[in-house]
């Protein structure tokens, strides 16, 4: 298997895009992420969309984006994981160019959720759910989120002060990043005080509602270093796992072997144990998300995650900085394009031009990208090589 | 060959308004409404109940008494006249809840408030006729009154349902008779929401007429006279005519004191008589004679003559009895969410 | 209109029907055509009791469309005796007073509709065990 480096990074501020749509997002990530590795022609487009269906009416986008991309003819794929669909698409993108069946191959993570009412968007993304035995019933996701919290509670003793802290670091976080959609701060008492939603989550609890995308180009670190372009940083481990669709068939609910597993299967990858990464941007689709995967991924003890996060450990100048970018909070969700800005975020700090936002320390980055309430992992390691 | 109940069963929502709170709303005379009707407050179903479901979970304590194998059902009767379709059986919903398809005969019965004794009445008799081994009768109600109408402060939801068979009876049938004529008293045209009544018309020529019709019809087939009954139960529309009715046909107040369920439960139409023979059966001891003569506008009553037997005190606790569902875990609302989960306000999609 | 797809549920939803695996014992609901545990493709149809203890839950206060009237509502995470668990919404209760390790039992429930005029879809919901 060859090695991959990523060579360009392409994104937008994200927000309620109301004058861009699906293939306009796509294209705009996809062009900045050209400009930016000097390139102007790929061998494969890996697409990563939860459901241009559901959202827009549209799918068949392996032809839409690669023809709207000015590369017309280029083969192309949509693979689909609810939201690991965009760390899904850079893993695609991997296997081409570790395979040898292309050398540059592009990943672009896109979701357009504004076109449908909010309520629309929120039974669109209950589809990652099960339909018959879970979205029957009348939950949605921050109600599956929320029986976790409430399990997680009751069993190590979680707050809801700990996890609104998750939210007001995210924020202090994406305050620092040009472009996320909420950088405005946010207090403990803003995110207690918020509309409740499925109790305990409160609206500040849960990411939001976004239109984004996102970009990256991989190719071989042999052609890497050819271009000389960029510091070099390569993908060094890739772990992708799979675990039940419904929440209630795990064996332990406040467990996620897809997580887990991925996890292993990446660190082993590239030879390293959790002790060795640097950084993480995790799924924070939830507040108690951020602090259930920090312990799944071994990086606190079990329910040390609130603790952990209210002492500040996962801030910028914390021992194990999670959501350099703001998160899926403060940075916004379009869901499948969210894996692929994981990746932005993680490049941009190993190349060291994250700006007011960037870590000491960055030589090793971890991208936690996941489906659904845990039925999907894809996970991520990167590195700064000189 | 003997028939009768195998098992009896009944499911009672367990919200309830008070008579006080309708009549703040409509600025009604609360005590005069009490006194008036005899009636304090009535049931409410959750948005979640309706009448398959009320039927369905009634039906199921009724198998818990009878003890049989559900599959050698032959048919299920439902009568009702809130079923949740228009056109689709309540009683393919309930046959398949109990897992009895397909070889089963059903049919959803409407006759007003005697919809349920009208269910009954042929379970009963497609059983003394030998083509089937059990058949379930069940009257199911979550009839609406309209806003500020006298029906509004009774108008309520249950569900009795009786399992008849010809062998292991808990009360044998002794004799029925039904007296029934055109009498528009109360009805409901196709498409409309509330139903209508001829007000005072509802009584002497309607009411009375048919239940006293049908009494003395009763007593006078069967050889009895008042005294030779335990326990009568007519229609309860209200906490009044089944008591005044009862006096003045030479019952007496201990006889229907069991049965008369309405001061604490309201009206449940084709549930109605059909509940309060299933209160007096929680009680009843073997060997006692019951009387049951339901009302249904329209208008006709269907009266039945029972004898309990010495199973029935072995069945009795295998299943929630009338009383507890009745008094016990009560949830009281007030009326705007009254109004919610009774749809008498919607929010638009 | 989705009259099939909620017909074909019917025995899960009406009846708690399950499926067994007859070599390893798990018990599988929705019933399935392989058994997660141990890879055996035969099955004994069984009904589940509907009775066990509350896991975790939550109150739904957002509620999906269809559930607007019941909002705020409690769903939660049930174990039944029979070791299985199943996520359902918990009726017939004030959702502030449940807590973990509520002994909750099925009802027959009317779960939804397709519009005013469409399907109605019945299915199974939790209550408080108490004997009603």
């Amino acid at each position: 298997m060859r090695d991959i480096a990523v060579i360009g990074i392409g994104m937008m501020k994200w927000g309620e895009l109301w004058e861009k749509s699906i293939r306009d997002l796509a294209v705009e990530a996809s062009l900045n992420c050209l400009a930016d590795a000097g390139i102007d022609r790929v061998d494969t487009i890996s697409i990563g969309c939860m459901s241009g269906g559901i959202f827009n009416g549209q799918e068949h986008l392996a032809s839409m984006i690669p023809d709207y991309l000015g590369m017309k003819n280029t083969p192309a794929m949509r693979v689909e994981s609810a939201c690991a669909s965009g760390g899904l698409a850079v893993r695609t993108a991997f296997l081409e160019i570790a395979s040898g069946m292309s050398d540059y191959a592009l990943a672009v993570g896109v979701e357009k959720m504004t076109d449908v009412s909010g309520g629309e968007a929120t039974d669109g993304l209950a589809t990652a759910a099960d339909q018959d035995y879970e979205a029957f019933n009348g939950i949605n996701f921050p109600g599956l989120y929320a029986l976790m919290a409430k399990a997680h509670m009751h069993r190590y003793g979680t707050t809801r002060e700990q996890m609104a802290d998750v939210a007001v670091k995210n924020h202090r976080n994406g305050n620092l990043n040009p472009l996320a959609q909420f950088p405005g701060l946010m207090t403990r008492e803003q995110v207690m005080n918020s509309v409740m939603v499925a109790d305990p989550l409160r609206l500040m609890d849960c990411s939001p509602i976004t239109d984004g995308a996102a970009a990256v180009l991989l190719t071989t670190v042999e052609e890497a270093k050819r271009l000389k372009k960029h510091p070099l940083v390569v993908i060094s481990g890739i772990g992708l796992a799979s675990d039940t669709i419904q929440l209630c068939q795990r064996k332990d609910i406040l467990k996620c072997p897809a997580i887990e597993l991925a996890g292993q299967k990446a660190l082993k990858m590239a030879g390293k144990t959790i002790r060795d990464i640097n950084f993480a941007e995790i799924h924070d689709c939830f507040t108690i998300s951020e602090i259930m995967i920090m312990e799944e991924l071994g990086i606190v003890e079990r329910g040390q995650g609130g603790p952990a996060t209210s002492a500040g450990h996962t801030a910028l100048d914390g021992k194990f900085p999670i959501n350099t970018s703001g998160g899926l909070k403060s940075k916004g969700h379009p869901v499948g394009a969210t894996g692929v800005a994981q990746i932005y975020e993680v490049v941009t700090q190993l190349r060291g031009t994250a700006g007011k936002r960037q870590l000491k320390n960055a030589k090793v980055g971890m991208t936690q990208n996941m489906g659904g309430s845990g039925g999907s992992c894809v996970i991520h390691i990167l590195e700064a090589k000189s | 060959m003997d028939v009768g109940i195998v098992g009896y069963g009944t499911q009672i929502p367990r919200n309830r308004i008070k008579v006080e709170e309708i009549a703040k709303v409509w600025g009604a005379d609360a005590p005069a409404y009490k006194k008036g009707l005899n009636l304090n407050e009535k049931s409410v179903p959750m948005p979640d109940e309706d009448v398959a479901t009320l039927t369905v979970n009634a039906a199921r304590n009724a198998l818990l008494r009878a003890g049989i194998n559900p599959m050698e059902i032959g048919a299920v009767y439902v009568g009702s006249e809130s079923h949740p379709y228009a056109v689709k059986p309540t009683g393919t919903i309930l046959a398949e809840a109990l897992g009895i398809c397909p070889h089963v005969h059903t049919a959803d019965f409407e006759f007003a408030c005697k919809a349920g004794t009208e269910a009954m009445f042929v379970a009963l008799h497609l059983v003394k006729s030998g083509v089937m081994k059990y058949a379930f009768g069940i009257g199911s109600d979550t009839s609406q009154g309209a806003p500020g109408d006298a029906l509004e402060y009774s108008a309520s939801a249950g569900s009795a349902a009786y399992l008849m068979g010809s062998d292991n009876l808990v009360a044998q049938l002794v004799d029925t008779h039904c007296y029934m004529t055109d009498t528009p008293d109360f009805w409901r045209r196709e498409g409309a929401h509330y139903p209508e009544h001829g007000g005072r018309f509802t009584g002497e020529p309607a009411y009375w007429k048919h239940v006293s019709g049908a009494v003395n019809a009763m007593l006078e087939k069967a050889k009895m006279k008042p005294q030779d009954f335990n326990y009568i139960i007519f229609h309860q529309p209200n906490g009044k005519f089944p008591a005044q009715t009862a006096l003045k046909l030479g019952f007496k107040e201990p006889q229907f004191r069991h049965g008369l369920l309405t001061p604490v439960l309201g009206n449940t139409y084709s549930a109605s008589s059909p509940l309060g023979l299933a209160a007096t059966l929680d009680i009843a001891k073997p060997n006692e004679t019951i009387l049951l003569v339901s009302y249904g506008s329209g208008a006709g009553s269907d009266a039945f003559i029972w004898r309990t037997t010495d199973r029935l005190p072995k069945v009795q606790n295998l299943a929630p009895k009338v009383r507890k569902q009745l008094d016990e875990h009560k949830v009281y609302l007030e009326y705007g969410t009254y109004a919610k989960y009774r749809r008498k306000i919607i929010k638009p999609e | 209109m989705k009259v099939a797809k909620h017909w074909r549920e019917t025995p899960e939803r009406y009846r708690l029907e399950a499926g067994k695996c007859k070599k390893c014992g798990h018990i599988n609901f929705p019933g399935r055509l392989i058994c997660p545990e141990c890879g055996t493709k035969e099955f004994e149809t069984i009904r589940l009791s509907g009775k066990g203890k509350l896991e975790t839950f939550t109150i739904i206060q957002t509620a999906p469309p269809g559930f607007a009237d019941l909002a705020p509502y409690a769903v939660g995470i049930v174990e039944l005796e029979e070791g299985v668990k199943i996520l359902a919404q918990i009726t017939d209760c004030n959702p502030n007073d449940l807590k973990i390790g509520d002994t909750l039992v099925t009802k027959f429930r009317r779960i939804n509709e397709e519009g005013k005029t469409g399907m109605i879809m019945y299915g199974y919901k939790f209550v408080p065990d108490f004997g009603l």
